[in-house]
Protein backbone atom coordinates (compact mmCIF):
# COMPACT_ATOMS: atom_id res chain seq x y z
CA UNK A 1 0.00 0.00 0.00
CA UNK A 2 1.24 3.56 -0.89
CA UNK A 3 0.18 6.08 1.68
CA UNK A 4 0.77 10.02 0.88
CA UNK A 5 0.82 12.87 3.15
CA UNK A 6 2.46 16.48 2.12
CA UNK A 7 1.79 19.03 4.35
CA UNK A 8 3.91 21.81 2.49
CA UNK A 9 6.43 21.96 -0.45
CA UNK A 10 8.52 25.24 -0.95
CA UNK A 11 10.75 26.09 -3.79
CA UNK A 12 12.73 29.06 -1.93
CA UNK A 13 10.20 31.22 -0.46
CA UNK A 14 7.50 29.82 -2.70
CA UNK A 15 4.88 27.37 -1.57
CA UNK A 16 3.98 25.12 -4.39
CA UNK A 17 2.14 22.02 -2.56
CA UNK A 18 -0.24 21.98 0.31
CA UNK A 19 -2.36 19.48 2.08
CA UNK A 20 -2.43 16.59 -0.09
CA UNK A 21 -2.86 13.20 0.94
CA UNK A 22 -4.23 9.84 -0.72
CA UNK A 23 -3.53 6.40 -0.13
CA UNK A 24 -3.40 3.91 -3.26
CA UNK A 25 -3.78 0.03 -3.02
CA UNK A 26 -2.40 -2.66 -5.79
CA UNK A 27 -4.19 -2.62 -9.09
CA UNK A 28 -5.77 0.66 -8.38
CA UNK A 29 -5.19 3.78 -10.53
CA UNK A 30 -4.98 7.32 -9.78
CA UNK A 31 -4.89 10.37 -12.06
CA UNK A 32 -3.69 13.36 -10.94
CA UNK A 33 -5.29 16.26 -12.90
CA UNK A 34 -4.18 19.73 -12.96
CA UNK A 35 -3.18 22.78 -15.55
CA UNK A 36 0.00 22.58 -16.86
CA UNK A 37 2.84 24.02 -13.92
CA UNK A 38 0.11 23.46 -11.21
CA UNK A 39 2.27 21.19 -9.61
CA UNK A 40 1.77 17.81 -10.99
CA UNK A 41 5.29 16.91 -11.67
CA UNK A 42 6.63 17.80 -8.23
CA UNK A 43 3.82 16.12 -6.65
CA UNK A 44 4.96 12.76 -8.33
CA UNK A 45 8.90 13.84 -7.75
CA UNK A 46 8.38 13.62 -3.84
CA UNK A 47 6.15 10.61 -4.38
CA UNK A 48 8.82 8.84 -6.51
CA UNK A 49 11.20 9.63 -3.82
CA UNK A 50 13.31 11.47 -6.48
CA UNK A 51 13.28 14.77 -4.16
CA UNK A 52 13.15 14.49 -0.59
CA UNK A 53 12.66 18.05 0.70
CA UNK A 54 9.21 18.60 1.50
CA UNK A 55 7.08 18.08 4.86
CA UNK A 56 5.09 14.97 5.35
CA UNK A 57 5.37 11.17 4.67
CA UNK A 58 5.27 9.05 2.04
CA UNK A 59 5.07 5.34 2.21
CA UNK A 60 6.11 3.80 -0.89
CA UNK A 61 7.27 -0.21 -1.36
CA UNK A 62 10.78 -0.63 -2.67
CA UNK A 63 9.86 -2.17 -5.86
CA UNK A 64 9.25 1.33 -7.88
CA UNK A 65 8.50 1.94 -11.85
CA UNK A 66 8.52 5.31 -13.64
CA UNK A 67 7.62 6.39 -17.52
CA UNK A 68 8.47 10.03 -17.86
CA UNK A 69 7.33 12.21 -20.69
CA UNK A 70 10.91 11.63 -22.71
CA UNK A 71 11.59 7.99 -23.37
CA UNK A 72 14.94 8.92 -20.76
CA UNK A 73 16.97 5.73 -22.20
CA UNK A 74 20.45 4.68 -22.12
CA UNK A 75 21.28 5.76 -25.52
CA UNK A 76 24.50 3.92 -25.32
CA UNK A 77 23.41 0.44 -24.65
CA UNK A 78 20.91 -2.12 -26.69
CA UNK A 79 17.03 -1.80 -26.29
CA UNK A 80 17.87 -5.10 -24.28
CA UNK A 81 20.46 -3.65 -21.91
CA UNK A 82 17.79 -0.94 -21.21
CA UNK A 83 15.61 -4.14 -19.45
CA UNK A 84 18.26 -5.75 -18.13
CA UNK A 85 20.93 -3.18 -16.47
CA UNK A 86 17.92 -1.73 -14.60
CA UNK A 87 16.50 -4.99 -13.60
CA UNK A 88 19.77 -6.60 -12.99
CA UNK A 89 17.39 -9.75 -11.52
CA UNK A 90 16.00 -10.28 -15.07
CA UNK A 91 16.32 -13.19 -17.25
CA UNK A 92 17.68 -12.16 -20.98
CA UNK A 93 14.43 -14.36 -21.93
CA UNK A 94 11.85 -12.65 -19.87
CA UNK A 95 13.24 -9.37 -20.97
CA UNK A 96 12.97 -10.41 -24.95
CA UNK A 97 9.41 -11.41 -23.84
CA UNK A 98 8.84 -8.30 -22.50
CA UNK A 99 9.83 -6.38 -25.62
CA UNK A 100 7.81 -8.60 -27.57
CA UNK A 101 4.65 -7.93 -25.13
CA UNK A 102 5.48 -3.84 -26.48
CA UNK A 103 6.12 -4.95 -29.70
CA UNK A 104 9.94 -4.80 -29.81
CA UNK A 105 10.46 -8.12 -30.12
CA UNK A 106 12.89 -7.60 -33.38
CA UNK A 107 14.48 -4.43 -32.00
CA UNK A 108 16.23 -6.15 -28.83
CA UNK A 109 19.75 -5.70 -30.43
CA UNK A 110 19.10 -1.82 -31.73
CA UNK A 111 20.43 1.14 -30.34
CA UNK A 112 17.66 3.69 -28.63
CA UNK A 113 18.13 6.21 -31.78
CA UNK A 114 17.56 3.70 -34.13
CA UNK A 115 14.25 3.58 -32.59
CA UNK A 116 11.28 5.99 -33.64
CA UNK A 117 9.95 7.96 -30.93
CA UNK A 118 6.85 5.66 -30.14
CA UNK A 119 9.19 3.18 -29.84
CA UNK A 120 11.51 4.67 -27.60
CA UNK A 121 8.61 5.33 -25.14
CA UNK A 122 7.38 1.37 -25.64
CA UNK A 123 10.67 0.86 -24.67
CA UNK A 124 10.24 3.30 -21.94
CA UNK A 125 7.00 1.35 -21.09
CA UNK A 126 8.59 -2.19 -21.02
CA UNK A 127 11.01 -1.04 -18.93
CA UNK A 128 9.26 0.12 -15.99
CA UNK A 129 6.97 -3.08 -16.17
CA UNK A 130 9.83 -5.37 -16.37
CA UNK A 131 10.62 -5.04 -12.86
CA UNK A 132 7.05 -5.97 -11.62
CA UNK A 133 6.59 -2.63 -9.78
CA UNK A 134 4.53 -2.33 -6.89
CA UNK A 135 4.16 1.28 -7.63
CA UNK A 136 4.12 2.49 -11.38
CA UNK A 137 4.28 6.45 -11.85
CA UNK A 138 3.59 7.46 -15.01
CA UNK A 139 4.41 11.32 -15.87
CA UNK A 140 2.40 12.23 -18.88
CA UNK A 141 4.13 9.33 -21.05
CA UNK A 142 1.52 10.00 -23.79
CA UNK A 143 2.04 13.62 -24.97
CA UNK A 144 3.55 14.89 -28.04
CA UNK A 145 2.79 10.97 -29.47
CA UNK A 146 0.45 11.38 -32.89
CA UNK A 147 -3.46 10.23 -31.84
CA UNK A 148 -2.95 6.54 -33.15
CA UNK A 149 0.07 6.18 -31.70
CA UNK A 150 -1.01 7.76 -28.68
CA UNK A 151 -4.20 5.05 -28.31
CA UNK A 152 -1.77 2.33 -29.19
CA UNK A 153 0.50 3.25 -26.21
CA UNK A 154 -2.70 3.52 -23.79
CA UNK A 155 -4.23 0.22 -24.86
CA UNK A 156 -0.20 -1.43 -24.09
CA UNK A 157 -0.68 0.51 -20.19
CA UNK A 158 -4.04 -0.94 -19.85
CA UNK A 159 -3.29 -4.62 -20.72
CA UNK A 160 0.30 -4.35 -18.54
CA UNK A 161 -1.82 -2.73 -16.08
CA UNK A 162 -4.83 -5.53 -15.84
CA UNK A 163 -1.26 -8.26 -15.96
CA UNK A 164 0.80 -7.03 -13.43
CA UNK A 165 -1.51 -5.02 -10.80
CA UNK A 166 0.76 -2.13 -9.74
CA UNK A 167 -0.42 0.17 -7.82
CA UNK A 168 -0.45 3.28 -10.34
CA UNK A 169 -0.47 7.24 -9.96
CA UNK A 170 -1.09 8.67 -13.51
CA UNK A 171 -0.23 11.95 -13.96
CA UNK A 172 -2.18 13.79 -16.91
CA UNK A 173 -3.91 17.41 -18.10
CA UNK A 174 -5.94 15.14 -20.10
CA UNK A 175 -9.22 14.21 -18.98
CA UNK A 176 -10.10 11.53 -21.46
CA UNK A 177 -6.73 9.65 -20.75
CA UNK A 178 -7.64 9.71 -16.94
CA UNK A 179 -10.81 8.32 -18.11
CA UNK A 180 -9.42 5.40 -19.97
CA UNK A 181 -6.64 4.43 -17.31
CA UNK A 182 -7.75 5.22 -13.94
CA UNK A 183 -10.84 4.81 -11.37
CA UNK A 184 -9.80 7.38 -9.24
CA UNK A 185 -8.85 11.02 -9.73
CA UNK A 186 -7.11 13.55 -7.63
CA UNK A 187 -7.48 17.25 -9.16
CA UNK A 188 -4.66 20.08 -7.74
CA UNK A 189 -5.44 23.52 -8.19
CA UNK A 190 -5.02 27.25 -6.16
CA UNK A 191 -1.86 28.13 -5.47
CA UNK A 192 -0.23 26.50 -3.37
CA UNK A 193 -1.99 23.53 -5.31
CA UNK A 194 -3.99 21.49 -3.41
CA UNK A 195 -6.55 18.52 -3.94
CA UNK A 196 -9.62 19.67 -5.67
CA UNK A 197 -12.28 16.77 -4.17
CA UNK A 198 -13.62 15.33 -7.52
CA UNK A 199 -15.49 11.81 -7.93
CA UNK A 200 -16.72 11.83 -11.78
CA UNK A 201 -14.30 9.39 -13.29
CA UNK A 202 -14.52 7.01 -10.31
CA UNK A 203 -18.49 6.67 -10.90
CA UNK A 204 -17.71 6.42 -14.85
CA UNK A 205 -15.47 3.70 -14.63
CA UNK A 206 -17.73 1.68 -12.04
CA UNK A 207 -20.46 1.86 -14.09
CA UNK A 208 -18.50 0.86 -17.48
CA UNK A 209 -17.56 -2.04 -14.54
CA UNK A 210 -21.15 -3.21 -13.78
CA UNK B 1 42.36 16.02 -53.20
CA UNK B 2 41.46 13.72 -50.37
CA UNK B 3 42.86 14.64 -47.09
CA UNK B 4 45.48 11.90 -46.48
CA UNK B 5 47.02 12.96 -49.90
CA UNK B 6 47.53 16.76 -48.98
CA UNK B 7 48.76 15.74 -45.77
CA UNK B 8 51.25 13.26 -47.37
CA UNK B 9 52.61 15.71 -50.05
CA UNK B 10 52.81 18.36 -47.11
CA UNK B 11 55.00 16.66 -44.88
CA UNK B 12 57.26 15.41 -48.42
CA UNK B 13 57.41 19.28 -48.91
CA UNK B 14 58.30 19.86 -45.18
CA UNK B 15 61.36 17.16 -46.18
CA UNK B 16 62.35 19.10 -48.98
CA UNK B 17 62.70 22.02 -47.59
CA UNK B 18 64.97 20.27 -44.81
CA UNK B 19 67.00 18.90 -47.75
CA UNK B 20 67.15 22.30 -49.30
CA UNK B 21 68.05 23.89 -46.12
CA UNK B 22 70.80 21.52 -45.15
CA UNK B 23 71.98 21.99 -48.83
CA UNK B 24 71.86 25.84 -48.80
CA UNK B 25 73.74 25.79 -45.29
CA UNK B 26 76.47 23.15 -46.12
CA UNK B 27 77.56 22.51 -42.93
CA UNK B 28 76.37 18.87 -41.50
CA UNK B 29 77.38 20.05 -37.88
CA UNK B 30 74.34 22.81 -37.55
CA UNK B 31 71.86 21.29 -39.54
CA UNK B 32 72.45 17.86 -41.18
CA UNK B 33 70.78 16.81 -44.37
CA UNK B 34 68.07 13.73 -43.39
CA UNK B 35 69.73 11.27 -45.36
CA UNK B 36 72.54 11.76 -42.95
CA UNK B 37 70.34 11.10 -40.06
CA UNK B 38 69.75 7.24 -41.53
CA UNK B 39 73.25 5.99 -40.40
CA UNK B 40 72.97 7.25 -36.63
CA UNK B 41 70.05 6.05 -36.34
CA UNK B 42 70.67 2.96 -37.83
CA UNK B 43 73.82 2.55 -34.93
CA UNK B 44 71.41 3.57 -32.10
CA UNK B 45 68.97 0.97 -33.12
CA UNK B 46 71.50 -1.80 -33.57
CA UNK B 47 73.08 -1.02 -30.50
CA UNK B 48 69.93 -0.71 -28.46
CA UNK B 49 70.44 2.34 -27.02
CA UNK B 50 67.73 4.18 -28.90
CA UNK B 51 65.34 1.27 -27.58
CA UNK B 52 66.38 1.29 -24.00
CA UNK B 53 65.86 5.20 -23.82
CA UNK B 54 62.20 5.39 -25.95
CA UNK B 55 61.46 2.67 -23.16
CA UNK B 56 62.47 4.72 -20.24
CA UNK B 57 60.58 7.17 -21.79
CA UNK B 58 57.41 5.60 -22.76
CA UNK B 59 57.51 4.24 -19.04
CA UNK B 60 57.10 7.46 -17.74
CA UNK B 61 54.35 9.01 -20.19
CA UNK B 62 52.31 5.63 -19.14
CA UNK B 63 52.78 6.32 -15.49
CA UNK B 64 52.07 9.93 -15.57
CA UNK B 65 49.48 9.74 -18.14
CA UNK B 66 47.27 7.52 -15.98
CA UNK B 67 47.97 9.13 -12.49
CA UNK B 68 46.93 12.63 -14.24
CA UNK B 69 44.03 11.03 -15.81
CA UNK B 70 42.89 9.09 -12.73
CA UNK B 71 43.06 11.90 -10.42
CA UNK B 72 41.89 14.42 -13.04
CA UNK B 73 38.80 12.52 -13.18
CA UNK B 74 37.96 11.74 -9.91
CA UNK B 75 38.60 15.48 -9.13
CA UNK B 76 36.98 17.23 -11.98
CA UNK B 77 33.55 14.54 -11.22
CA UNK B 78 33.43 15.53 -7.75
CA UNK B 79 33.79 19.23 -8.54
CA UNK B 80 30.91 18.87 -11.17
CA UNK B 81 28.03 17.19 -9.73
CA UNK B 82 29.36 19.27 -6.02
CA UNK B 83 28.88 22.87 -6.32
CA UNK B 84 29.98 23.68 -3.00
CA UNK B 85 33.05 21.88 -3.58
CA UNK B 86 33.55 23.56 -6.74
CA UNK B 87 33.24 27.24 -5.45
CA UNK B 88 36.28 26.10 -2.57
CA UNK B 89 38.22 24.44 -4.96
CA UNK B 90 38.26 26.19 -8.19
CA UNK B 91 40.68 28.68 -6.94
CA UNK B 92 42.97 26.40 -6.18
CA UNK B 93 41.90 25.02 -9.95
CA UNK B 94 43.38 28.43 -11.40
CA UNK B 95 46.26 28.41 -9.79
CA UNK B 96 47.85 25.09 -10.57
CA UNK B 97 46.28 25.66 -14.18
CA UNK B 98 48.89 28.50 -14.27
CA UNK B 99 51.81 27.17 -12.70
CA UNK B 100 54.50 27.01 -15.14
CA UNK B 101 55.76 23.10 -15.87
CA UNK B 102 58.82 24.36 -15.33
CA UNK B 103 58.30 25.47 -11.61
CA UNK B 104 56.51 22.35 -10.66
CA UNK B 105 59.50 20.33 -11.60
CA UNK B 106 61.91 21.97 -10.20
CA UNK B 107 59.98 21.91 -7.06
CA UNK B 108 58.89 18.02 -7.30
CA UNK B 109 62.93 17.72 -7.61
CA UNK B 110 63.79 19.91 -4.67
CA UNK B 111 61.01 18.65 -2.24
CA UNK B 112 61.01 14.56 -3.53
CA UNK B 113 64.48 14.22 -4.56
CA UNK B 114 65.78 13.37 -7.91
CA UNK B 115 63.95 10.13 -8.97
CA UNK B 116 61.46 9.28 -11.16
CA UNK B 117 58.49 9.41 -8.16
CA UNK B 118 58.82 13.45 -8.52
CA UNK B 119 59.58 12.87 -12.41
CA UNK B 120 56.12 11.54 -12.84
CA UNK B 121 54.31 13.65 -10.01
CA UNK B 122 56.02 16.72 -11.30
CA UNK B 123 54.35 15.94 -14.93
CA UNK B 124 50.70 14.60 -13.29
CA UNK B 125 50.70 17.35 -11.03
CA UNK B 126 50.97 19.73 -14.30
CA UNK B 127 48.02 18.22 -15.98
CA UNK B 128 45.67 17.31 -13.54
CA UNK B 129 43.91 20.56 -13.48
CA UNK B 130 43.12 20.33 -16.60
CA UNK B 131 41.33 16.89 -17.06
CA UNK B 132 39.54 17.61 -14.28
CA UNK B 133 38.43 21.04 -15.84
CA UNK B 134 37.46 19.34 -18.81
CA UNK B 135 35.71 16.24 -16.34
CA UNK B 136 34.07 19.19 -14.48
CA UNK B 137 32.39 20.27 -17.87
CA UNK B 138 30.80 16.64 -18.56
CA UNK B 139 29.71 16.20 -14.51
CA UNK B 140 27.81 19.38 -15.19
CA UNK B 141 26.41 17.86 -17.79
CA UNK B 142 25.05 14.47 -16.82
CA UNK B 143 21.23 13.89 -17.51
CA UNK B 144 19.44 14.89 -14.68
CA UNK B 145 16.62 13.03 -15.28
CA UNK B 146 18.80 10.04 -15.76
CA UNK B 147 19.44 10.32 -12.73
CA UNK B 148 15.76 10.44 -11.42
CA UNK B 149 15.40 7.38 -13.19
CA UNK B 150 17.94 5.64 -11.65
CA UNK B 151 16.51 6.74 -8.14
CA UNK B 152 13.27 5.40 -8.95
CA UNK B 153 14.36 1.89 -10.31
CA UNK B 154 16.71 2.21 -7.34
CA UNK B 155 19.58 1.20 -9.55
CA UNK B 156 22.88 0.48 -7.51
CA UNK B 157 25.42 3.00 -7.33
CA UNK B 158 28.35 0.61 -9.21
CA UNK B 159 25.55 -0.05 -11.88
CA UNK B 160 24.91 3.82 -11.92
CA UNK B 161 28.58 4.61 -12.55
CA UNK B 162 29.30 1.77 -15.12
CA UNK B 163 26.53 2.35 -17.45
CA UNK B 164 25.02 5.97 -16.76
CA UNK B 165 27.98 8.23 -15.73
CA UNK B 166 31.10 6.68 -17.55
CA UNK B 167 29.23 6.80 -21.22
CA UNK B 168 28.14 9.73 -20.60
CA UNK B 169 31.34 11.34 -19.68
CA UNK B 170 32.89 9.01 -22.37
CA UNK B 171 33.40 11.61 -24.86
CA UNK B 172 35.23 14.01 -21.93
CA UNK B 173 37.48 11.31 -20.72
CA UNK B 174 38.47 11.19 -24.42
CA UNK B 175 39.10 14.81 -24.86
CA UNK B 176 41.00 14.91 -21.71
CA UNK B 177 43.27 11.79 -23.03
CA UNK B 178 44.13 13.07 -26.11
CA UNK B 179 44.90 16.78 -24.87
CA UNK B 180 46.79 15.08 -22.04
CA UNK B 181 48.90 12.91 -23.59
CA UNK B 182 50.00 15.44 -25.95
CA UNK B 183 51.19 17.69 -23.31
CA UNK B 184 52.64 14.85 -20.96
CA UNK B 185 55.12 13.69 -23.73
CA UNK B 186 56.46 16.95 -24.28
CA UNK B 187 56.84 17.50 -20.34
CA UNK B 188 58.25 14.51 -20.13
CA UNK B 189 61.25 15.44 -22.04
CA UNK B 190 62.05 18.33 -19.69
CA UNK B 191 61.49 16.36 -16.62
CA UNK B 192 64.25 14.03 -18.32
CA UNK B 193 66.25 16.85 -19.22
CA UNK B 194 66.44 18.47 -15.57
CA UNK B 195 67.16 15.46 -13.60
CA UNK B 196 66.94 11.60 -14.85
CA UNK B 197 69.74 10.19 -16.27
CA UNK B 198 67.91 7.81 -18.91
CA UNK B 199 65.19 9.03 -21.46
CA UNK B 200 64.84 10.55 -24.52
CA UNK B 201 64.90 14.03 -22.84
CA UNK B 202 68.10 12.74 -20.84
CA UNK B 203 70.16 11.83 -24.58
CA UNK B 204 68.77 15.01 -25.73
CA UNK B 205 70.64 16.85 -22.95
CA UNK B 206 73.65 15.00 -23.48
CA UNK B 207 74.10 15.61 -26.91
CA UNK B 208 73.29 19.03 -26.72
CA UNK B 209 76.05 19.50 -23.98
CA UNK B 210 77.76 17.97 -27.02
CA UNK B 211 77.06 20.15 -29.76
CA UNK B 212 75.70 16.97 -31.98
CA UNK B 213 72.86 18.31 -33.70
CA UNK B 214 72.37 15.06 -35.43
CA UNK B 215 72.08 12.83 -32.31
CA UNK B 216 69.61 15.26 -31.41
CA UNK B 217 67.23 14.91 -33.91
CA UNK B 218 67.56 11.24 -34.59
CA UNK B 219 65.77 11.34 -30.74
CA UNK B 220 63.93 13.84 -30.71
CA UNK B 221 62.21 12.39 -34.13
CA UNK B 222 61.72 8.68 -32.94
CA UNK B 223 60.32 9.88 -30.25
CA UNK B 224 57.79 11.84 -32.04
CA UNK B 225 56.65 9.53 -34.47
CA UNK B 226 56.45 6.96 -31.75
CA UNK B 227 54.23 8.78 -29.83
CA UNK B 228 52.12 10.28 -33.33
CA UNK B 229 51.75 6.39 -34.32
CA UNK B 230 50.04 5.60 -30.70
CA UNK B 231 47.63 8.69 -31.15
CA UNK B 232 46.99 7.57 -34.66
CA UNK B 233 47.03 3.81 -34.48
CA UNK B 234 45.46 3.77 -30.59
CA UNK B 235 43.82 6.86 -28.85
CA UNK B 236 41.59 7.37 -32.37
CA UNK B 237 40.68 4.11 -32.77
CA UNK B 238 39.65 3.74 -29.21
CA UNK B 239 37.47 6.74 -29.35
CA UNK B 240 36.16 6.05 -32.44
CA UNK B 241 34.79 2.66 -30.66
CA UNK B 242 33.83 4.56 -27.57
CA UNK B 243 31.40 6.67 -29.82
CA UNK B 244 29.84 3.85 -31.78
CA UNK B 245 26.39 4.20 -30.28
CA UNK B 246 26.28 7.76 -31.29
CA UNK B 247 26.70 6.90 -35.52
CA UNK B 248 23.93 3.92 -35.28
Amino acid sequence: MISVDIKTKNYGQTRVLKDVSFELQRGQCLAVLGKSGIGKSTLLRLVAGIDHDFEGTVRRPEAMAIVFQEPTLLLWRRAIDNLLIIHPQLSEAAARDMLAKVGLGDKADMYPKQLSLGQQRRLSLARAFAGHPELLILDEPFVSLDEATAADMIALTQTLMRELTPATLFVTHEKEEARQLADRTLELAGSPATVVPDCKITEFRREEAS
Amino acid sequence: MATPIIRAISLMALLCVWFLLAAIGGDPTVLPSPAALVEPFWQELVSGELVYHLTMTVARVIAAFFTALAAGIVLGFLMGTRPKLDKWLDPWLVVFLNLPALVLIVLCYLWIGLNDIAAVTAVALNKIPGVATIIREGARALDPELKSMATVFRVRPFTYLRHFVVPQLAPFIAGASRSGIAVIWKVVLVVEFLGRSNGIGFQIHLYFQLFDVAMVLVYSLSFIALMLSIEWLLLQPVEKRVQAWRLA
